[in-house]
């Protein structure tokens, strides 16, 4: 702002074409996920990711939104999706100002196309310590976990919370395990309150934190210790991402995470 | 510009995270960072490191939160440069901005090995292994980042600008 300038690299575009209709407990995170375990970590390094095809025109923003935000797990410079009836009607009531809708040229040229058929995917698990590292929910095995944390600015929109309350309702939290669950903003947080989740979600055993970004980079409140184990769904999972250097994270939705609260394991709501 | 320094070597994907632990990063002191830089894959970096050292390492190194207190911890622990097979984005515009200079190398991690003293020429995008004589091209720096790291970053460098305009 100072000079008008500033200095950056132009980047290329990778565009992620996902085809097909979505089976249950899967979403927007399971498509990322996905996407980044194809990808790998550096995979889209400095560059644009566009997400587009079938299943993304019907994505709804919340989901969107996660995808957009763990962009940068696979290095790149953002996640796009082109603007359409679904986040225009989001703007309505949101936006302060007239928008303008910028749309990929017809002729755009891409760096790299990939397509993923998205009918057949299940719910995704990203193993420690990288979000690349991402399995099929049925390849998981038995995998006992501490905690449980669902938000975070990547899932913790008041639909992600309606998602994990669905599950929670007229359940309880594994012995022993903590079930932490962090709303993204004071409004979502209110929000909750007043659609009667943040009452599931302590009827469930939860403990609610407020808006911030809690133990997601071992903050505070539900830090690890050594030998722990947290399902979440943040977006990393580095070494020693939410404490001690030998505890470990796994990611997933917000589905699987509340079934695997009940659980005390890895798994999800059709294991309940 | 040439930096001459003692090698400290690290694999692909080091990030942020293992550079400085978000368990050390509730201060912005660099020289309070510096302290905990790479504590957890390398805890006696910080107390070895002298001023000039080179850090080689291998692919997306920075990967990760966006914190400036990974940059910050590694400059101010007095690495020169850090040479990597790649760095991820954010990492990259952040040491630049706080005038850690970094350069790209695809053959320097295999020709260099921990502990030897090497040159990094940033001006002519070169790497010179001093022991085994062998050099290794680097990703030249466009010549406005030599500025922005001369000037020790980007909050120097626009004062530097805005005082020269005036």
């Amino acid at each position: 702002m100072a000079t008008g300038e500033i200095w950056l690299k132009v980047p290329p575009t990778i565009r992620v074409n996902y085809e097909g209709g979505l089976r249950p407990w899967v979403g927007g995170k399971d498509l990322i996920l996905k996407t980044i375990g194809i990808l790998g970590v550096d995979g889209a390094t400095y560059s644009a990711l566009e997400y587009a095809g079938g299943t993304i025109k019907s994505l709804p923003m919340y989901q969107r939104f996660t995808m957009a935000n763990m962009a940068v797990e696979a290095g790149a410079k953002s996640g796009i999706i082109e603007p359409d009836e679904i986040t225009l009607a989001w703007l309505r009531g949101r936006a302060r100002q007239e928008s303008r809708v910028f749309k990929s040229d017809l002729d755009a040229r891409y760096e790299r196309i990939l397509t993923i058929k998205a009918d057949g995917l299940e719910p995704q698990v990203a193993f420690p310590p990288s979000p690349a590292n991402a399995r099929p929910l049925s390849d998981v095995g038995h995998i006992n976990l501490d905690q449980v944390f669902i938000g975070s600015c990547t899932n913790g929109q008041i639909e992600d919370l309606r998602d994990a309350a669905s599950i929670l309702k007229g359940r309880k939290a594994a012995k022993g395990l903590r079930l932490i669950v962090i709303p993204s903003t004071p409004a979502i947080y209110r929000k909750a309150i007043e659609e009667g989740i943040v009452g599931v979600l302590l009827d469930a055993g939860a403990v609610i934190g407020p808006p911030c970004c809690g133990p997601c980079l071992g903050g505070h409140m539900g830090i690890l210790a050594e030998g722990e184990r947290a399902l979440s769904t943040t977006n990393r999972n580095f070494i020693g991402r939410m404490g001690h250097p030998k505890s470990e994270v796994y990611l997933a939705n917000p589905f699987v995470a509340a079934a695997s609260a009940v659980l005390g394991r890895i798994g999800g709501p059709d294991d309940l | 510009m040439r930096i001459e320094g003692k090698v400290w070597k690290f694999g692909d994907d080091v990030d942020t995270d293992l550079i400085i632990p978000a368990r050390y990063i509730n201060v912005s002191d660099p020289d309070v960072l510096a302290k905990t830089c790479f504590i957890d894959i390398a805890p006696e970096f910080a107390s070895a490191v002298v001023p000039g050292d080179v850090i080689v390492a291998g692919k997306n190194f920075g990967c990760g939160s966006s914190r400036e207190h990974a940059p910050l911890a590694i400059k101010a622990a007095g690495v020169g440069v850090v040479v990597a097979k790649s760095f991820a984005r954010i990492f990259y515009r952040n040491a630049f901005n706080i005038g850690l200079p970094l350069v790209e190398s695809e053959g320097a991690w295999n020709g260099i090995a921990a502990g030897e003293k090497v040159v990094v020429d940033l001006t002519n995008g070169r790497i010179e292994n001093l022991e085994t004589k062998k050099t290794f091209p680097a990703r030249p720096i466009p010549e406005f980042m030599h500025r922005l790291i001369e000037d020790g970053g980007l909050i120097p460098h626009i004062r530097n600008i805005k005082k020269s305009a005036r």
